[in-house]
């Protein structure tokens, strides 16, 4: 509990819209430590995103609302901070690296500048000091002859570049938490590999946290010691990495498992394919009496479709949210 | 350079442009004659070697007058673009960042002024505060408001959008600063193209309020007070029309091509294939 660093509790972010409230994140909870990488796995529109920008402070709103929940950063809750107050955190102590390079920087800006605005804003750096700055950060990110680069503009550079200068922009004023935001979907595989890599040798350097955003389960068995499962608005399944490799439990964690091509070792499935979970995430405006997950579930049963299963203990740090640990008898068994 | 000057309306604008500039500067440190000078023995006198565009019925020489004349008409449109991008602009930029009530607001006074004829309402205000340039550059300026206020909202509501603002935010950078450092650049190409073009528009429409007299007075030389004087004497002296008339079309259609041509060149769909 020392050196637990975030704490998210119970968070509730509703998005008011015309056809309905959207429970975008519907009562999530985990915590992260210091220096530790959790992975925040999920499909599209499972709330990882928005329980990220809620951290910062950054939901939209209107249409967006926390509703509820409390998210504790170094014993201090950030929902009950003003705007100027989450201001000063967000670039300094939180940083945050998006999906995609090719639009999150400006197209009219200079790289350099745009890496050392965090610098100007947070430590009051004037100009020349901040782009002195800069230029380490782009050589510490591996940009090749920085100095030359840092009048160039976004357009100029590859994909791999932009999201180095990305790293850069959020790790410049040596942030205790960086939530990294699918940083490797946009780029291409040999990229990606770079840039995890250099993320993860950052991350030793800053003795930072991580937590990574992420639906590639390949990324996060390479970057994360700690997974978090969601679906539809809710945490599903954590455990330690491992665990959720070696003894996933939640149907919905054994599916992603399953959907994830492997080269080595185990079988994907009898016939060789690779699996798919059936179905899509359901509308975020339904109001789902049971379980989320129940209509695409294979091991479904009646209890499951009119009562919410709760995130409860099934191993040394392994929390479920499944019928399946009361009643494990409905579990089938050609369904994994 | 290359692919600005590779687009013909910006090369031909361009050239047209700079000539009224060249021209505008150099008559305020030398002309053939001083515009201002009358010589009853030189007066209607047709085009010739001492008097290349002829002189007024005052006896005052034509080229001067054209030539002073254009540091009137760039004066104009300095001044109105001035005065409709730095206001419209503001409001522009508050519209997109509140939305809601204040862009609500913004925009249907920008309506109530988009509604009335732009001269019209021009000459409304001119014979209000007075015939006077200064009032006709302010009656410009008022109406050319709007314009500005209207792109500068719909280009930064896109902007607003995109996912640099939000990770500008991520850095903690303040909402006052994104306005400032990431918005405001961002839209600067469309403001130029347009603020181009509106510099054409306010020389033809600061001719016409002259031409009607409620604009720049007699005795400063303009190319629309030129051409009401030239009025009388049609028959007599067509060259009095003839060269203020062709110096307005010529500045007009001078920045209006370096606008179009500003504008193809400019365009964000262009530079991203570049």
């Amino acid at each position: 509990m020392d050196n637990r660093l975030l704490d998210i509790k119970d968070l509730a972010v509703h998005f008011h819209l015309p056809e309905g409230i959207a429970r975008a994140v519907d009562g999530v909870n985990f915590h992260l430590d210091a220096g530790e990488t959790i992975g925040l796995v999920g499909e599209s529109g499972c709330g990882k995103s928005v329980t990220a920008l809620s951290i910062l402070g950054l939901i939209p709103s209107p249409p967006g609302r926390i509703e509820s929940g409390r998210i504790i950063f170094n014993g201090q809750d950030l929902l009950h901070l003003n705007g100027e107050g989450l201001r000063k955190i967000r670039g300094r102590d939180i940083a945050m690296i998006f999906q995609e390079p090719m639009t999150s920087l400006n197209p009219v800006l200079s790289i350099g500048r745009q890496v050392a605005e965090p610098l100007m804003v947070h430590q009051g750096l004037g100009k020349s000091a901040a782009f002195d700055q800069a230029v380490r950060w782009l050589d510490r990110v591996r940009i090749p002859a920085a100095a030359k680069r840092l009048n160039d503009y976004p357009h100029q550079l590859s994909g791999g570049m932009r999201q180095r200068v990305m790293i850069a922009m959020a790790m410049v004023c040596g942030p205790q938490l960086l939530i990294a935001d699918e940083p490797t979907t946009a780029l291409d595989v040999t990229i990606q590999a770079q840039i995890l890599s250099l993320m993860n040798r950052l991350k030793e350097e800053l003795k930072m946290s991580m937590l990574l955003i992420t639906h590639d389960l390949g990324v996060v068995a390479q970057m994360a010691a700690r997974v978090v499962v969601m679906y539809a608005g809710q945490v599903i399944e954590t455990a330690d990495v491992t665990d959720i490799f070696d003894r996933p439990f939640h149907p919905y964690t054994r599916g992603l498992l399953k959907s994830m091509p492997r080269t080595a070792g185990r079988a994907t499935s009898r016939s060789g394919r690779l699996s798919e979970i059936t179905g899509t995430v359901p509308p975020l405006t339904d109001v789902i009496a049971g379980c989320k997950f129940a209509d695409r579930c294979a091991h479904a049963f009646e209890l499951c479709r009119h009562h919410p299963p709760k995130l409860l203990p099934i191993g040394q740090g392994h929390n479920a949210r499944c019928w399946l640990k009361e009643h494990p008898e409905h579990r089938r068994q050609d369904h994994g | 350079m290359q692919r600005f000057f590779g687009n013909k309306n910006f090369a031909v604008g361009f050239v047209l442009s700079a000539i009224v500039i060249i021209v505008a500067l150099v008559s305020l440190m030398w002309t053939p004659y001083d515009g201002n000078k009358m010589s009853a023995r030189e007066r209607l006198q047709g085009p010739s070697i001492s008097h290349p565009l002829g002189t007024d019925q005052y006896g005052r020489d034509t080229l001067s007058r054209v030539m002073v004349g254009a540091v009137n008409s760039i004066i104009v449109g300095l001044v109105t673009v001035a005065i409709g991008l730095s206001a419209g602009v503001l409001l522009g930029l508050a519209a997109a960042y509140y939305g809601r009530l204040v862009d609500e607001s913004i925009m249907r006074f920008s309506d109530l002024l988009f509604g009335f004829p732009a001269v019209l309402s021009a000459i409304l205000i001119t014979s209000i505060l007075g015939p006077s340039v200064i009032n006709a550059m302010l009656a410009i300026g008022i109406f050319y408001i709007p314009i500005f206020a209207r792109l500068t909202r719909a280009v930064a509501q896109t902007i607003w959008q995109r996912e640099f603002i939000a990770a500008a935010r991520a850095c903690g950078v303040s909402e006052w600063a994104i306005t400032w450092r990431h918005v405001l650049p961002n839209i600067l190409s469309p403001l130029l193209i347009q603020g181009t073009i509106q510099f054409a528009v306010a020389i033809l429409a600061e001719a016409g309020l002259s031409y009607l007299g409620l604009g720049t007075q007699p005795p400063t030389a303009s190319w629309g007070r030129m051409l009401n004087e030239a009025q009388t004497f049609m028959s007599m002296a067509p060259w009095m029309a003839i060269f203020p008339g062709l110096a307005i079309a010529w500045a007009v259609l001078g920045f209006n091509l370096l606008g179009d041509g500003l504008r193809d060149t400019l365009d964000p769909k262009m530079v991203r294939a570049r």
